[in-house]
């Protein structure tokens, strides 16, 4: 089969090497894959608190820019260490979840009464001030995370050599996905989750309390944000720019897969991650016009996307 | 607000424009063009969102085609205004016709994010497709027409545009299909039941829409002398939706108020302070916990209260 290259001759060599070279391509697949997780674990958030929320979160991509500063600001406290890391991806999470708690008790639950359309206006103004506040905190400088120490440099598998932090995202994304999975299915907290998103109503009439449900789900959901921009710091610069563009990979991710879905988002972020990856051999910098063509389509054949269900909330 | 007050208010903003320019200040005269291409735009996303009460969050798609295009087809095409500002709108018509068919088959949050995903798409290619873009750079230097190049000129020119576009909108709103717009909003089941093609409906209101946000984007691409890419990102469609939920959905000049209110804060907040967008996000907060009817709806309130002493 002829294969069409780009017209950039770079990317015409680029192409073969790929096919011929079983080494590009396994790094390929491993850059993919590494993206794949780091999207997830924020992607997760979002569905989450799609799921049993309703409300569909703009703030998010805000959350995981406040957890990549406040992994920072901790890493500068701590200096560069493991503990440190630890620490700073921990940490960010717990700063962040304290914040989504006031926010949510304070304001939030005031709306889950009215229009969805509310809710996320709510959530795009919170983008507009949490980015201020960070640039009045960290200024509007461009900083870099290092990985910790444990985590530098490559490793030989076999085949090549890889960078240890991208094989540890690799491998953090499905705990993550076990774990979640198991919370929401196996223990009791995760049904009582399961009823809410069922019938909330019902929930709180057989003595459930459903406000702390709610307040439980968007903090993790949002602690979750904050710890995937902590470790995504480490692949790429932390600037107040970073919660634009990172919402909008979420937003495909979960529509892909189904919002609500947790398995949904783990899929979409694979195919977002290989797509991203791999397209660009293809379509260099067009690619992300690719990822939106791939969201639009989904939502028109789909729109309750991959793994999600055809809700009355569809229509 | 019923409509005579309305069209009294209308009437006066009309009257208060023609005097503008003849105050001799040309920051004033810039200011009220901004802020009458802005109310334009929110005007327009209002025949969506307030009568039919369809919220896009990728409205600034049509603003940004609108702009584009016009500047394409001025400075590259070297066309006449009176075919490039015509040809441009009915491109983004075109567009929306695509885009609106697709859009209307959905609801609610669907709706609003696949309109989303759809302008961001816009967005996509105008970042990338830099020999008809200018990518991220924007599209700099539109050679205006001569009579356009006096300030003062351009102010009669948008005051006419945006006028004539205002009094068909009102038209709009009046008609049979104004109100068959605003009859699909409160209870559309019911409006099926009374033969009313509700998709049909839907997607000419988009349609609409889209035109009118072109008209705007036209007119602030010659603003401007240019066109940049950050006018289709989802923040701006953002920006639009705050501008007609600040002036209040449920009333033909509530958009205007927001859409002025909103951007003359804007400008005065710069001069003492880069954060903007965190008062604009303080703002937003106060109308949806405290105000979701607009300041159309304070006024209401204000006025029945006054009413009733």
């Amino acid at each position: 089969m002829q294969v069409v290259y780009p017209r950039n001759a770079l990317n015409d060599r680029k192409v073969r090497r790929m096919f011929t070279n079983p080494t590009v391509l396994f790094i390929q697949v491993m850059n993919s894959v590494s993206l794949a997780m780091n999207l997830f674990i924020i992607a997760a958030g979002l569905t989450l608190i799609f799921g049993v929320l309703r409300i569909v979160n703009f703030a998010h991509g805000a959350f995981y820019m406040v957890g990549a500063y406040v992994a920072l600001s901790i890493l500068r406290v701590t200096g560069d260490t493991d503990l440190g890391f630890l620490l700073g991806v921990l940490g960010s999470g717990v700063v962040m979840g304290a914040i989504a708690f006031v926010v949510e008790r304070g304001l939030l639950s005031r709306l889950y009464d009215k229009e969805h359309m509310l809710q996320l206006l709510f959530t795009f103004a919170l983008v507009l001030v949490i980015k201020d506040i960070v640039k009045m905190i960290w200024g509007t400088g461009q900083y870099s995370i290092g990985a910790p120490p444990f985590l530098r440099g490559a490793v030989n598998l076999g085949i090549t050599y890889y960078p240890k932090y991208m094989l540890f995202l690799c491998a953090l994304g499905p705990i993550i996905a076990i774990a979640i999975w198991f919370f929401m299915e196996r223990t009791r907290w995760g049904r009582i989750l399961r009823a809410a998103r069922e019938d909330r109503v019902m929930l709180n009439a057989l003595g459930t309390d459903v406000k702390m449900v709610y307040s439980g789900v968007f903090v993790t959901g949002a602690a979750l944000a904050a710890m995937g921009g902590a470790l995504a710091a480490p692949r790429s610069a932390v600037d107040p720019g970073m919660d634009a563009l990172v919402i909008i990979d979420a937003f495909i991710i979960v529509i892909i897969g189904g919002l609500g879905s947790l398995l949904g988002s783990f899929v979409g972020a694979l195919i977002l991650g290989f797509l991203t990856v791999m397209g660009s051999i293809y379509l260099g910098e067009w690619v992300i016009v690719a990822s939106y063509v791939m969201m639009v389509v989904i939502l028109l054949v789909r729109p309750w996307g991959l793994f999600g269900k055809a809700d009355e909330e569809r229509h | 607000m019923t409509s005579r007050p309305q069209l009294i208010f209308l009437g006066c903003l009309f009257l208060a424009l023609l005097i503008v320019p003849f105050l001799g200040s040309r920051y004033l005269t810039e200011l009220a063009v901004q802020v009458m291409i802005l109310s334009l735009l929110a005007l327009s996303l209002n025949i969506l969102a307030g009568h039919v009460g369809l919220i896009s969050f990728g409205h600034a798609a049509f603003f940004a085609i609108g702009g584009y295009a016009t500047a394409f087809f001025l400075s590259r095409w070297q066309l006449p205004l009176g075919a490039a500002m015509p040809l441009a709108i009915i491109l983004a018509t075109a567009f929306a016709l695509v885009i609106g068919i697709l859009c209307v088959r959905l609801k609610a949050i669907y709706f609003a994010m696949l309109t989303l995903a759809f302008s961001m798409l816009v967005w996509g290619v105008i970042i990338k497709w830099k020999p008809v873009t200018g990518g991220d750079d924007g599209f700099v230097g539109i050679a205006l027409p001569q009579f356009l190049a006096t300030p003062q000129n351009f102010y009669w020119f948008t005051l006419a545009i945006v006028s004539i576009s205002t009094a068909l909108m009102w038209l709009l709103s009046k008609s049979t299909m104004g109100q068959t717009f605003v009859a699909i909003r409160e209870n559309e089941t019911r409006a099926s039941f009374l033969g009313v093609n509700v998709r049909q409906m839907q997607l000419i209101a988009f349609v609409l829409a889209a035109i009118f946000a072109a008209i705007a984007g036209s007119l602030m691409a010659m603003y401007l002398r240019g066109m940049y890419p950050q006018s289709a990102f989802w923040t701006q469609s953002g920006h639009i939706v705050i501008s007609v939920l600040l002036g209040g959905v449920h009333s033909f000049v509530g958009p205007i108020l927001g859409a002025s209110l909103l951007y003359l804060l804007e400008v005065t907040i710069h001069q003492y302070t880069q954060y903007w967008p965190l008062v604009m996000g303080l703002i937003l907060l106060l109308v949806v916990l405290v105000l979701p009817e607009g300041l159309i709806g304070l006024f209401r309130k204000l006025y029945a209260r006054l009413g009733r002493k």
